[in-house]
């Protein structure tokens, strides 16, 4: 009943292919963002910035990088973490080592090195594909962790490479709450999301997908694989990079490789699995699921043992937290194996058609 | 010249080790198309097992016979695998036939969690020890041969002979046994094995009880060199590069590609490693990898990939 949309006429081509071509599409959205920059900072504790707001927002700015590499173009890469490691020590020497350096334009050519990167660890995918393509992405991550744990120009000659950035600025706001914090990531994610999906929409993204559904055939129709294919490598990690520098700034303050580690590599591929491939709204579907959960386990499984009056030990908890999240990424593969995203794209279908079944 | 023998000699028993790893990521891959992430977490689960076992098995026979102990253990931990095969096709892989290769990658990589903990919860999380009766002291060979002679591990090279010994039973089992060819049938060709009336769940099951008897003796070998703690899931990710190196479809591949990453990573780690600060040893196999597929996109004696559009 409220979602349709008889009678909205579109009379130009450009409205014909703007984002959004329903009006309550835009409007839920451009809604949600409002709520995000407005309601939210009032609403949410220190501890809601923290622990969940903070990193949902960076890690789904890094799983939008990696759905544009791994869900529109198709390569599976098992290395993101490595960009992001890539992208905050980038960050970080650019910070410390010119002076007067802007807190953004540090961020941005964290990613642009992290692009660099990319394209370098992008090479093989012209020749290599698929699961042969995934493994040797692991190269990237090993050899990122390695670098920066023994290479000690990266980490400014600081022992077992960790580092830490303070007084973070933009213009002259002092950027040191965690709403604050919270409004900093939220302004990149916003202008990001914007950017990827138009990226999608263009002559680029379109062919990052033909690449995707068969590159031989993309070959054919005069679509460069070499180009494409560097080119996601690069976009990609440009996001990943740019959110790792996120992840070390604002929302670790000090860091040591290990955040980076091959953990958060994976992690970040579950956030496109589960959030759903080739889907903007996945990425943050998907990141908000793998953020979210761990720390209601967390909270829910003691609580839920002192209600039946079982005291559980922590170790056991930890041990349950895996199983749980282990058993539901399995469910959740089995049931919709397109993603969570693919879940809300059904569920709008219907409400389209609502309350007739045809 | 003597280091450098002794070096190499040290690389190929670690390089069979991998290869017992990289075995069980062949198998699963080769019969099914499922990437096998969890095969590290099953050799954590079968050694866990396998430790647990034999403690308790020790105690209820009051101590006395440690062969006896052990050998109730091994049955047990792989009776225990077979439950965990057979979860895992009848719950997981049934229900994802023909999906992407992703999406069952990502699956296992879900498996690999809930198998850590439950092993752990049902096998606690502390450091066991195997006792397998395995000679610990080194000798010396070829005394007369090099000057100091080379130092060897027994135990490494008991562990080499197993690892051998295990991969000819392997060809054995797939090349004369009746349930080998079917298993080979159903590699080959999905629907050609169904038409011809090979239950595809049954052999599926066979494949990743295999894998999970692969991964028990990866991790009596490991777990009695290294104890048997968490870390061992790790394992995988030492052996991947094995796998991608051998092809990932090869049997061979991974018995070849395990002794090259082997060899590789020490003969690395001693000649390279020093000029550039150490512990290059795990991202060496990597790009050693990497350079390979390079030239062989399919790894070493994998099957060609054919495009068509």
């Amino acid at each position: 009943m409220l979602y349709r949309e008889n009678g909205q006429f579109k009379t130009t081509y450009a409205a014909d292919q703007q984002i959004f071509t329903i009006a309550q599409d835009k409007w839920f959205v451009l809604g949600i963002v409002a709520f995000a920059f407005l309601a939210v900072p009032m609403l949410a504790d220190e501890y809601m910035f923290r622990a969940i707001l903070i990193p949902f927002l960076i890690l789904s700015l890094a799983a939008l990088g990696v759905n544009l590499l791994v869900g529109y173009c198709g390569q599976i890469t098992l290395g993101a973490g490595a960009f992001m490691a890539v992208g905050a020590y980038a960050a970080y020497n650019f910070l410390i080592r010119i002076d007067g350096m802007p807190l953004i334009g540090a961020l941005l050519l964290g990613g642009l090195t992290s692009a660099g990167m990319g394209i370098l660890f992008g090479i093989p995918s012209l020749r290599v594909r698929g699961l042969y393509l995934a493994v040797a992405t692991l190269a990237a991550q090993f050899f990122c962790d390695w670098a920066f744990l023994r290479i000690k120009w990266f980490t400014n000659d600081s022992s077992s490479g960790s580092v830490s950035v303070s007084d973070l600025s933009v213009f002259g706001w002092v950027i040191d709450s965690p709403a604050e914090k919270y409004l900093f990531c939220l302004g990149f994610i916003v202008v990001f999301a914007v950017i990827a999906k138009n990226m999608t929409r263009a002559t680029i993204g379109r062919q990052w997908m033909a690449i995707r559904d068969m590159d031989v055939a993309a070959e054919v129709i005069g679509i460069r694989p070499m180009y494409a294919k560097l080119s996601a490598f690069a976009v990609s990690s440009f996001f990943v990079g740019v959110a790792g520098a996120l992840w070390g700034f604002v929302h670790l303050g000090s860091w040591e490789p290990a955040a980076f580690s091959v953990d958060r590599s994976f992690q970040l591929l579950f956030m496109v699995i589960i959030g759903g491939l080739g889907s903007i709204l996945g990425s943050f579907v998907g990141a908000a699921f793998i953020v979210i959960l761990p720390i209601f386990l967390n909270q829910f499984l003691p609580a839920l043992g002192g209600l039946l009056g079982l005291h559980i030990s922590t170790a056991a908890v930890s041990h349950a937290e895996l199983i749980i999240f282990g058993s539901l990424i399995v469910f959740f593969l089995i049931v919709e194996p397109h993603g969570l995203a693919r879940l809300w794209a059904i569920a709008k279908e219907k409400l389209r058609l609502w309350p007739f079944p045809h | 010249m003597g280091f450098f023998i002794e070096t190499l000699i040290g690389g190929l028993m670690a390089g069979m080790l991998y290869s017992l790893v990289a075995l069980g990521f062949v198998l699963i891959f080769k019969s099914s198309g499922v990437f096998n992430f969890a095969q590290g977490a099953m050799v954590l689960f079968a050694a866990l097992a396998m430790a647990r076992f034999s403690e308790w098995a020790n105690a209820a026979l009051g101590g006395n016979s440690l062969f006896l102990a052990n050998l109730i253990a091994f049955v047990g931990a792989g009776a225990t695998m077979w439950l965990v095969a057979w979860v895992v096709e009848r719950f997981v892989l049934r229900k994802l036939v023909n999906q992407e290769g992703a999406t069952l990658l990502m699956v296992t990589l879900g498996i690999t969690y809930v198998l850590e903990g439950v092993g752990q919860t049902i096998f606690g999380s502390e450091i066991y020890n195997i006792d397998v009766g395995m000679p610990k002291e080194p000798v010396m060979m070829f005394e007369n041969l090099f000057e100091g002679g080379i130092l060897i591990n027994k135990e490494d090279f008991i562990a080499a002979l197993i690892a051998a010994l295990l991969v000819g039973l392997l060809t054995l089992f797939f090349q004369k046994t009746p349930v080998g060819r079917a298993l080979r049938a159903v590699a080959d060709d999905h629907q050609a094995a169904l038409s011809i009336g090979i239950p595809l769940n049954r052999i599926w099951v066979i494949v990743w009880l295999v894998a999970g008897v692969v991964a028990l003796v990866a991790g009596i070998i490991w777990g009695s060199k290294l104890g048997v703690q968490f870390s061992l899931a790790t394992v995988a990710l030492r052996a991947l590069p094995v796998v991608i190196l051998g092809g990932l479809t090869s049997v061979p591949g991974a018995i070849v590609g395990g002794l090259i990453i082997g060899v590789g990573e020490k003969l690395s780690e001693v000649y390279i490693g020093p000029m550039v600060g150490g512990g290059i040893e795990i991202w060496f196999a990597y790009v050693l990898a990497l350079v390979v597929l390079l030239f062989r996109p399919q790894g070493l004696f994998g099957e060609k990939i054919i495009n068509r559009v």
